[in-house]
């Protein structure tokens, strides 16, 4: 499967792929509500950080309601039906980055849906095999 | 025999049909109540004085049975009630160890008030359904369940003649009659009992909770001061909720990230820390069995001795080996502690399901501590096999276990024979004897009958029937208010002398547990020092139990710079993240100050409450000696260096004296020490030199009803 990989020193922090995202996501531009995140770095002004899923799966164990699954296309996903928003798999995220909203049950994550990529001006995130 | 026969044969005895309610701030607002001898069922209003006075979870239960019952009232009279109800905070996902039930009885073993907190879903899934407490009087002519559905809106109170009693089929059974899907398994919760609390005075209650990746309904107990003897006296087999469509929001919070951002906190520092810090995660409790053998605590041959060189066979690390690892076992949604351990395929030796394989919900600290090492039986396959077993008849295992170490050491004293055990050489270290008692207290025969009814009342069979020297019996026989002690020995910590004697139900660790910070750590010195953990911990203990809360995510796991902290053993961040869900939940601006507050009014409250009993004034807190120091000559000589030198710092002159005349020395001094603690700890808490919350007291708390008053002018 392809997921979103970085390439950090490629980004100037537009912010284009967290609006698609909470756009495909959750039809609206909020980055507050999207899956991948881009933070600048506060010792190097001018320098991003890029923080998504890598879809390693260390989350689908910690889950009591097995709503943190692998989907058939390899993606780490979860079943909104069966999730109590309970956010151990956010504080269990080894790369924290699984993201929550008050006004969304559950938890952000990336779905791998390759939205953000396609917005992205400088080739600082893009779709590749895992 | 298949579960529609087994429904079919149900028999309709009432039902109430209910506008679903909504969870606002923690609350419904409202509480169910049935009364079994005339099949009642109907709602009543939480009123806003209850939820200021009260909080919730055992503050309600308190108060419902305190308006139910009069001073005359028995454990079995119809008028006792059973109240099961979470609190404010209880059902929320987001913060570890958020989902316990408090249940409220008149104990059979102490004549008087008990509570207890347990996991399984069914007290915030009652909730959900609409109700914040479950309040159940009267009795049953037969068998019944009461089944709650809280997506339709109905309660009914059905005659079920055909299901297991036996808790670990009786879940499972009901578990799977009411949900529509193996997927809707998880949103059925069942309290049940067993057999074995039709046959003694300490039976529990289960509360279920469906493991989706074990496809089994697991179980945590409501173990203490026989709850579940009084369900199965009410003839009650189950009591079943359902609710599907828990979310993270479900509880109503005011604020809900304040709730999320405490949890993320708590569940970051768990990822991090627990692995260095308890292993709870791998081994749930059972991780205290060394420390308490290495700092001589763990209670060996009914609390004689404080460790044992076979304790290693009962360490955590061998008992990893038989839990199975890498699975989410929390007790609710969100708790990442994940303590609930249990043991798969776990075929039994014997009994009734003997060769059969079960999943058991095993073994905590308390039980490894209890049935193996105050048993002195080093087998863990034998815990595993006991704790089933106490779980599914539906007895106390720490009452159980308690009672057993106390036999096995009458037995080994020549109190009692084989003539008077039917033949048992119940001695310690016999797994077997000790099993064929088990299997006896559960069924109600033989000497387990006698077993059965507790260490208070084996005392006085004891002495009246098989002519036993009452004082020694009174020395050894560790119970407190008639209920039997927790798993700690606590010879060499005064405080904990007092944490466990002064606790309102009986000697339990759940009201304090301060060794650590009188014994080893010293950081409790003076009388004074004491009084004000004695006052404070206690304390805070208690607003777990009015908001549902699981004590365990407090303390068993702290921040990395806990240390550098003001106060390390309050764990201050931990602490704030109380503040904040609670003020998260309610909307309500407390401070880490009202938690004390609001726990003060209900612990002052259970205190009088024992008092209207006929206990609650200080001869009923003071435990049997054994407690305090050594009784025997092999316990005084298993201390021998530590005592000797106590005796010569207190300026005893101990040359060429007996150690009978030593221990002598050593109890006068000790006695009077307690007494010293209960004056400091009266004193502090607000109360008489009798031990009972004077007039001031009560009114700067708010709990100055005119019964309550009138109640205390008679003893100021
Ligand atoms: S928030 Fe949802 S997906 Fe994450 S661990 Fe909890 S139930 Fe599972
Ligand atoms: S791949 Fe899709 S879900 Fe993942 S961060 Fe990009 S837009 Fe969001
Ligand atoms: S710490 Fe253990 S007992 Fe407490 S809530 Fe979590 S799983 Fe349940």
């Amino acid at each position: 499967m392809k997921i979103v990989k970085t390439k950090p020193e490629l980004c100037n922090g537009c912010g284009a792929c967290m609006t698609a995202c909470s756009k495909t996501r959750y039809k609206v531009e909020d980055p507050q509500k999207s899956a991948i995140r881009v933070k600048e770095n506060s010792e190097k002004p001018g320098s991003y950080e890029i923080i998504v899923c890598n879809h390693c799966g260390e989350c689908i164990p910690v889950c009591n309601t097995e709503a943190m699954h692998r989907a058939r296309n390899g993606a780490v996903r979860i079943d909104d039906v069966k999730c109590v928003g309970c956010c151990i798999c956010v504080g269990f995220c080894p790369n924290n980055a699984i993201f929550t909203h008050p006004e969304i049950n559950e938890p952000i994550k990336c779905i791998a849906c390759g939205a953000c990529t396609r917005v992205c001006p400088t080739g600082a995130i893009y779709m590749e095999e895992k | 025999m298949d579960l529609l026969e087994m429904k079919k044969a149900h028999k309709l005895l009432a039902r109430m049909d209910y506008e679903l309610g909504k969870v606002e701030k923690g609350y419904t607002n409202r509480t169910l109540y049935i009364n079994l001898s005339d099949n009642t069922i109907k709602t009543k209003p939480v009123t806003e004085q209850m939820k200021e006075i009260f909080i919730g979870g055992r503050g309600f239960g308190l108060w419902y049975l305190w308006n139910a019952i009069t001073e005359k009232t028995k454990w079995s009279d119809p008028e006792n009630e059973i109240i099961i109800s979470t609190g404010p905070i209880g059902g929320i996902t987001q913060y570890p160890g958020a989902g316990k039930s408090l249940v409220v009885t008149l104990s059979p073993t102490t004549g008087s008030v008990m509570d207890n907190n347990t996991g399984g879903y069914f007290g915030p899934l009652l909730k959900f359904a609409g109700w914040d407490a479950l309040e159940i009087q009267g009795k049953a002519e037969k068998d019944v369940i009461i089944y709650i559905d809280g997506n339709s809106g109905y309660v009914t109170i059905e005659e079920a003649p055909l299901e297991a009693v036996d808790s670990h089929l009786a879940a499972e059974q009901f578990t799977a009659m009411y949900a529509d899907s193996e997927e809707d398994k998880r949103n059925v919760a069942v309290v049940s009992s067993g057999r074995g609390a039709e046959n003694t005075l300490i039976g529990l209650l289960n509360f279920s909770f469906y493991d989706v990746k074990r496809g089994v309904p697991r179980m945590k107990q409501a173990a203490r001061g026989g709850t579940g003897t009084v369900f199965r006296d009410k003839k009650i087999k189950a009591i079943i909720v359902k609710y599907s469509g828990v979310k993270g929001d479900t509880n109503g919070p005011a604020d809900k990230q304040k709730i999320i951002d405490a949890g993320l906190r708590l569940h970051r520092e768990i990822y991090e820390l627990d692995k260095v810090q308890n292993r709870m995660r791998e081994v749930g409790t059972a991780h205290l069995t060394e420390i308490m053998n290495d700092y001589d605590l763990l209670p060996v041959m009914n609390f004689q001795y404080g460790s044992h060189q076979d304790a290693v066979k009962l360490s955590s690390d061998v008992f990893k080996e038989y839990f199975t690892q890498g699975l989410p076992d929390g007790c609710w949604y969100g708790c990442s502690m994940a303590c609930a351990k249990a043991v798969d395929n776990f075929e039994l030796k014997t009994g009734p399901y003997k060769g059969q394989k079960v999943c058991v919900d095993a073994a905590e600290y308390e039980t490894v501590a209890g049935v193996g090492a105050n048993c002195a039986i080093f087998d863990p396959e034998y815990v595993i096999e006991a704790n089933f077993y106490c779980d599914t008849y539906g007895m106390d295992i720490i009452s159980t276990a308690t009672s057993m170490a106390f036999v096995m050491e009458c037995y080994e004293r020549g109190i009692i024979n084989k003539e008077i055990t039917g033949g048992l050489e119940i001695k310690f270290g016999n797994k077997d004897a000790a099993l064929e008692l088990i299997h006896q207290m559960g069924n109600g025969y033989g000497f387990g009958k006698i077993v059965g009814q507790g260490v208070r009342r084996m005392k006085k069979i004891f002495a009246e029937e098989y002519g036993a020297d009452p004082n020694l019996l009174n020395d050894i026989g560790m119970e407190v208010k008639g209920l039997e002690c927790s798993q700690y020995v606590s010879k060499e910590s005064l405080a904990q002398q007092g944490g466990y004697a002064l606790a309102n139900k009986g000697p339990q660790h759940d009201e304090a547990w301060l060794i650590f910070m009188d014994m080893v750590n010293k950081q409790i010195p003076t009388f004074e020092d004491k009084a004000q953990a004695l006052f404070y911990f206690p304390l805070f203990r208690t607003w777990f139990g009015l908001n549902g809360l699981c004590k365990l995510p407090w303390n068993d796991i702290e921040p990395a710079d806990n240390g550098l902290t003001d106060e390390p053993a309050k764990v201050p961040e931990h602490v704030r993240n109380y503040v904040d869900i609670f003020n998260g939940v309610t909307g309500k601006n407390i401070t880490k100050e009202d938690i004390i507050l609001q726990s003060e009014r209900v612990y002052n409250f259970q205190r009088i409450f024992n008092l209207r009993m006929g206990y609650g004034t200080r001869k009923y807190d003071i435990p049997p000696y054994r407690f305090m120091g050594p009784v025997t000559k092999e316990e005084y000589e298993s201390r021998a260096e530590r005592y000797d030198n106590q005796l010569k710092e207190l300026g005893y002159d101990i040359e060429g004296k007996t150690v009978e005349e030593k221990i002598k020395m050593l109890r006068e001094y000790r006695e009077d020490q307690y007494q010293k603690l209960c004056d400091a700890v009266y004193k502090r808490r607000g109360w008489t030199p009798d031990g009972v919350p004077t007039l001031e007291t009560v009114k700067r708390l708010g709990i100055h009803f005119p019964d309550v008053v009138e109640l205390i002018s008679k003893h100021q």
